[in-house]
């Protein structure tokens, strides 16, 4: 199944199994804005839980917290990371605080879903992940599904925990095709990292988008004679990292690709906590962060392409510290 | 959902009405021969970039304004260099409207280092402020303020110049028009809000999405003069302009012009019978009734039939001069890509800090 109907099997099951589930947000009811993951899903169930609106990103987010905090299971929709920006008072200065703030026992049931969708020459505001940027905040749990199987029971587990998540797709995964076992219920509190390949050389860090390159890189690599071990993030915040700590105590080498500005991200925090657990002598050659230039994404078709990390480029900085003994 | 009591547009929204030749009794034909020019120069830009579209050549997002043309030009006729214009992600009208020379954009959607914003932005992202086209950017309502903060800065320069604000229908569902409006009325403020309602936001029409359609209502409600007119018409748009701009430039208040037009092509890409994925099934047979250009043709030729040589010089014209433009576009470089990084900071010194 590919991913993009791995999402739509996830909200298929949600909306039927739990009354409760509503969806809201932009362009619901258009292939054009969320792809295949909703199609038809409100003529089946209707078109009072599943809610295109009007442009008002502020209001539709706030509106799902209202209705968290009143007996629903919203899940906010936004056809770009981009547009959710319009929204953040209601995602970090409420939803992330509600439960704490009034003493830890009004928790808010909602989840914030958001679109990577970029590439196409679309430029500096049609291009965001912003990964690191939500992470940054307590009180909001956030997934980045890679694989078919997670974007469909990461959005179960998201919709299913009793804390705002933000849970963000990526529309460059969304003919990636692997098996898919049926939906079920899973609590998110459970769910961390994985590795999705073992192997003995590099231990190779990746989330949603770049996870998909980190795999065509290690089968290339393999080709080289190379063992690489693939972590899959999945989940940045809580954040685990003792799956990837225990990868690098065995292969004592380090990168991370992340598909987002490098500075202040995921990489960074996943380079320190391996430290923190490890201690400083825990990688043998310095480790490496994959990301964007510290730059908005350019349209001119020339630069957008060498914008965004290639596997080849992954399997270049692989050889370049495999060189270190 | 739409109201049923609610009583607004009236016949402005339908495409039955308002196909009459525009009337253009009274106005210098210079005038009107280069409202037709601007026209004609808007539609065939983009018809040549939806074919470029189609063929594969242009990859950025466009989106189409065919039909809406007489907005921007009979606003843009009223206008000068020195006032301060913001747009939104379908503003090519507004650019060319503007003077600005077509093969900027033209390169500019071509990705070239030539093109209005040296190729960073693509269609989105338009500039020409030596034309008074300060930025036109595709997250929506995100320059109604800003256009509101040129008014401020106009303002406190003690002239006479006023702010623009293009916008759409969709626009005006975001809290910050609401502000905005507040905003400069309360600040008194020069700035011009255009809304352009052609009825749709991306695949919602507005039906489904206001009780009212019609957006003058929220003028009103902020104490803001206004005027509603039928935006298929430059000679009612531009007179319109002209009361509004007479109030805004005088008085240092604000002001919304709504005009109610029709976007020909899907929202987003060169065709007319898909829109946002799926097949079209609105009345644009009709609206194309209701052309602007067609409209104003006929006006100008019931008041003098020998016009016609003037209006097919004015279509030759434009075609030579968009064919020069692209041939030049074409050969264009791609932007250095030392640019990606060197573009992101200023390099320029705050020559005014200390006082
Ligand atoms: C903040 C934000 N939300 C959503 C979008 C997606 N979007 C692009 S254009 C558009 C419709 C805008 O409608 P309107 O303002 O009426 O302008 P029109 O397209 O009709 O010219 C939408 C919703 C966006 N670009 N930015």
């Amino acid at each position: 199944m590919e991913y993009g109907e791995a999402i739509r099997t996830g909200f298929h099951y949600l909306l039927e199994s739990d009354r409760s589930v509503i969806v809201i947000g932009q362009g619901l009811w258009s292939p054009w804005y969320v792809g295949d993951t909703m199609r038809d899903l409100e003529k089946e169930f209707g078109t009072d839980r599943v809610i295109d609106t009007p442009v008002s990103e502020l209001a539709c987010t706030g509106a799902g917290v209202g209705a968290a905090l009143c007996g629903y299971r919203p899940i906010v929709t936004h056809p770009r990371v981009d547009f959710a920006l319009l929204a953040t008072d209601q995602m970090v200065n409420q939803a992330a605080k509600w439960n704490s703030m009034f003493g830890g026992t009004s928790p808010v049931p909602v989840v914030f879903r958001m679109i990577v969708n970029r590439g196409g020459e679309q430029g500096a505001q049609h291009s965001q992940s912003l990964y690191s940027w939500f992470a940054h905040i307590p009180g909001l749990r956030v997934v980045v599904p890679a694989t078919p199987q997670d974007a469909q029971d990461l959005l179960v587990a998201a919709t299913l925990s009793d804390d705002p998540v933000v849970y963000i797709d990526d529309r460059w995964l969304y003919d990636w095709d692997q098996a898919v076992t049926a939906p079920r219920a899973i609590n998110l509190a459970s769910q961390g990292p994985l590795v999705l390949r073992h192997g003995t050389d590099i231990t190779l860090v990746g989330l949603s988008w770049t996870t998909r390159l980190l795999m065509d890189a290690a089968n290339l690599l393999q080709t080289e004679g190379l063992s690489c071990e693939v972590v899959d993030l999945r989940v940045i915040n809580p954040f685990d990292a003792s799956v990837v700590a225990q990868s690098v105590s065995k292969t004592k080498r380090l990168l991370v690709a992340e598909g987002d500005w490098v500075t202040c991200g995921v990489g960074a925090e996943v380079i320190t906590r391996v430290i923190e657990e490890l201690g400083p002598h825990a990688l043998s050659v310095a480790p490496k962060r994959v990301g964007l230039v510290d730059a908005p994404a350019p349209t001119s078709k020339p630069l957008e392409n060498n914008y965004y990390p290639k596997v080849q480029d992954i399997v270049k900085h692989v050889n370049e510290m495999m060189k270190w003994q | 959902m739409r109201d049923p009591e609610y009583e607004g547009l009236g016949t402005l929204r339908s495409p039955e009405e308002h196909r009459t030749p525009v009337v253009t009794t009274g106005f210098d034909e210079q005038l009107l021969l280069r409202w037709h020019r601007a026209m004609v120069l808007i539609r065939r830009a983009e018809e040549v970039i939806a074919e470029m579209i189609e063929s594969g050549e242009v990859r950025c997002p466009c989106h189409l304004g065919i039909g809406q043309e007489a907005v921007a030009v009979g606003v843009a006729s009223e206008l000068t260099s020195s006032d301060r214009c913001f747009g939104a992600h379908r503003s090519h009208s507004h650019y060319l409207a503007l003077g600005a020379p077509v093969e900027g954009l033209l390169a500019e959607v071509l990705g070239r280092s030539t093109g209005c914003s040296g190729g960073f932005g693509g269609s989105m992202h338009l500039k020409a402020p030596e034309f008074g086209l300060v930025g036109t950017v595709p997250i929506v309502g995100a320059t109604i303020p800003i256009a509101v903060g040129a008014a401020l800065a106009l303002k406190l320069d003690g002239g006479n110049f006023v702010a623009v604000s293009f916008l759409g229908d969709g626009a005006t569902e975001e809290g910050v028009f609401h502000e905005s409006l507040n905003l400069a009325a309360s600040m008194r403020l020069p700035v011009l809000f255009v809304i352009e309602n052609n009825l749709y936001a991306s695949h919602l029409h507005i039906d489904y999405r206001q009780p009212g359609d019609a957006l003058v209502r929220y003028a009103d409600a902020h104490h803001v003069v206004r005027e509603l007119v039928d935006g298929n018409n430059v000679v009612e748009v531009a007179q319109a302009t002209k009361r509004l701009l007479a109030t805004v430039r005088s008085e240092r208040r604000p002001a919304v012009l709504e005009a109610v037009t029709y976007r020909w092509r899907g929202h987003v890409g060169h065709r007319e019978d898909v829109d946002v994925g799926v097949e079209r099934r609105d009345n644009l047979p009709s609206w194309k009734q209701r052309d602007p250009i067609a409209r104003l043709e006929q006006g100008m030729l019931s008041l003098n039939p020998q016009i016609e040589n003037q209006l097919a010089k004015n279509r030759s014209e434009v075609d030579l001069e968009i064919i020069e433009a692209l041939s030049r576009a074409r050969a264009a470089p791609y932007p250095n890509e030392s640019a990606v990084i060197a573009s992101v900071y200023s390099t320029s010194v705050n020559s005014k800090g200390s006082v």
